[in-house]
């Protein structure tokens, strides 16, 4: 058990540090900061003094640990084009990216888990297919696509919904701002959440299909029949429970996802996000901010990743079993 | 010719002519890949022929609205470019890249799952942990952050490095499913007693693994192939809408559908929306083509 757990965050270690790794590389090939600090003019030596007080002209592997060491603290100095802290930038935009995302999954999940239940029991019917044949749709349909759709529909033509920004944002503490507290904040909202959520919706409504038929077909559920327990007994109380096990870590491997695909969604709706932050900076090359996006990116994944694999080990014996007995 | 007649003989096209939507499917996406390839003799107007734009045919509605003009089917955009003749160029870029990244992917997947379950041991166990450190990003992002990456490292790229590197950025993180199903095939074709025949008599390695073994594992990746072709389009069209994909002088279906979304508000929806139609289009008739394709070769569904 120890040995798999110290085996998996040797992984996530080893993953960060690739990623570190990358961001490293790319501040080495930007070009030399100095000439930026100082001007053409600066002589050889004023060079070679800030150099050493940066740290410059020590070796690359020396260099690269105290990248490691500033990036563990969420340094990443400047953005190149807007002149502020990385690392206020992205603490600024963070919470409008995770409300969004918040936001997104939750409505996936409340119509998601009732619509694959509906699927499930009502297989056959005309009702099913319909859901069925939507749900492909879903998945298929470009994210960016259902956005633009959605602006078309809801804010071009019916002008019932705003289509870009976060609308009026209550501020809570210092760092933190929402925009769940107000009326504009909610409007502001519909559409990007929804662009976000269609996606996992489908995913998780034919999960739930699909995992339901198999547990439906199961003995205990034929059993609980003969016993003469009631349907809605048997398909909610039975049932739906067996079924929730899996989408429920689905989900939560999918929340990586969702702050991925936030960075279309994002584009689309010019959501102030840390997505369209990337996507700015990538245009302009502001390398810092792109370091430290790739950074902050990777760090949520690996933790995300790792949370569900020790869950897996905690919640299903048989995986301790097995693990045990291949023993290393 | 033999190996034609063979083929028409086959249960696999039997098969294709008793599914009218497979026949739907590859009648659609036949049609895109003929205007894709043949766009400068289909296509009514040259789009990059700056010479026969006028200003004044600029923002036409589609030809069955009011003030359409028959010239141009599907409308014109800002510039006054016949919607129709744009969509077929730009579907021409967007399926390069997607095959061209389809085809490194396929390449750089099969031949790590050989060698990954030919060889087996370490070499294995170290391909199968990249596989799956790989398998927990969504492609997507993967893809932008590659090609952002090497945005950064070549600000004033030439245009041929430009596609050099979206290629490469659709293409890596989709070797994965390669690998994990050649390396499977593999494990079970090591097996058998052709390859331990051949080993007996000498043969090299890398020439089993290439004459011998390959040939037998390639059957699911062809399946693979078809439904990347389609991922591969989606994300090449989301990376150019993006504005981080395709170069702006080459225009892609994504790119199309990113400059048609400024004129979404002045009520010019048909620039943005018939490009996005296209690649729909595209991508379900190869997603259709791909899961028939699946089923037809299953054995287990025979």
């Amino acid at each position: 058990m120890l040995a798999f757990i110290l085996r998996r965050l040797a992984q996530a270690v080893a993953v960060m540090l690739t990623v570190a790794f990358i961001a490293f590389l790319l501040f080495q090939h930007v070009g030399d900061p100095i000439t930026n600090l100082l001007g053409q003019d600066a002589t050889s030596e004023q060079r070679a003094q800030l150099r050493a007080e940066l740290g410059l002209d020590a070796p690359a592997p020396v260099q690269f640990v105290h990248f490691v060491g500033n990036a563990l603290r969420g340094e990443f100095g400047l953005s190149l084009r807007q002149g502020r802290k990385v690392s206020t930038l992205i603490a600024e935009r963070l919470p409008a990216t995770l409300e969004l995302a918040l936001t997104a999954a939750l409505l996936a999940l409340a119509l998601g888990i009732p619509m694959g239940v509906l699927a499930a029991l009502k297989r056959g019917t005309a009702l099913s297919q319909l859901l069925m044949t939507v749900s492909l749709l879903g998945v298929s349909l470009p994210t960016f696509l259902i956005g633009i759709l959605l602006i078309l529909l809801f804010s071009v033509w019916l002008n019932w919904l705003p289509s870009f920004g976060r609308g009026e944002v209550v501020a809570l503490g210092s760092w933190w701002s929402t925009g769940w507290l107000s009326v504009d904040g909610w409007k502001h909202l519909v559409l990007p959440a929804v662009t976000l959520a269609v996606f996992q919706l489908a995913l998780i409504l034919r999960l739930v299909r699909a995992e339901m038929l198999e547990v439906l077909r199961s003995d205990y559920i034929r059993f609980a029949r003969a016993r003469g327990l009631s349907d809605r007994a048997v398909h909610f109380g039975h049932a739906l429970r067996n079924t929730l096990v899996p989408v429920i870590t689905i989900t939560g491997l999918q929340l990586g996802s969702l702050i991925a695909f936030a960075i279309i969604t994002e584009t689309v709706f010019q959501w102030p996000g840390m997505g369209l932050l990337f996507i700015q900076a990538v245009s302009f090359a502001d390398v810092p901010v792109m370091a430290a996006y790739l950074c902050l990116v990777a760090l949520i994944f690996v933790a995300i990743n790792l949370v569900v694999d020790l869950l897996y080990f905690a919640v299903d014996p048989r995986l301790r079993v097995e693990r045990g007995a291949a023993g290393t | 010719m033999d190996a034609l007649r063979r083929f028409f003989d086959s249960e696999l096209w039997a098969d294709f002519r008793a599914s009218p939507m497979a026949l739907a499917a590859a009648a659609i996406a036949g049609a895109c890949l003929f205007c894709a390839l043949f766009a400068g003799w289909v296509a009514p107007h040259d789009p990059f022929d700056l010479a026969t734009l006028e200003l004044g045919d600029a923002r036409l509605p589609p030809a069955w609205l009011e003030g359409g003009s028959a010239k141009y089917l599907l409308g014109t955009d800002d510039q006054g470019r016949d919607i129709l003749s744009a969509l077929m160029y730009g579907a021409r870029i967007s399926l390069a890249v997607g095959l061209a990244s389809v085809l490194l992917s396929m390449a750089l997947g099969v031949a790590l799952g050989l060698v990954s379950g030919f060889i087996g041991g370490r070499t294995d166990a170290l391909i199968m942990r990249v596989c799956d450190v790989m398998l927990s990003f969504p492609a997507i992002l993967v893809a932008l952050l590659i090609d952002g990456v090497g945005r950064a490292l070549f600000p004033d790229a030439h245009e041929t490095l430009a596609f050099g590197v979206l290629i490469l950025a659709i293409a890596l993180p989709g070797w994965v499913p390669y690998a994990r199903t050649v390396r499977g095939s593999t494990l079970v074709e090591r097996q058998k007693e052709y390859v331990q025949a051949a080993r007996v008599i000498g043969v090299a390695p890398s020439r089993i693994m290439r004459r011998h073994v390959l040939p037998n594992v390639m059957g699911p990746v062809l399946v693979l192939a078809t439904i990347q072709v389609a991922t591969a389009i989606i994300t090449e069209a989301t990376l150019s809408f993006l504005g981080v994909g395709v170069p702006p002088t080459s225009p892609s279906l994504g790119t199309l559908i990113r400059v048609g979304n400024d004129f979404l508000f002045s009520g010019e929806w048909w620039i943005t929306i018939f490009p996005g139609a296209m690649l729909v289009l595209i991508a379900l008739s190869v997603n259709l083509l791909g899961d028939w394709l699946r089923d037809a070769l299953n054995p287990r569904l025979r």
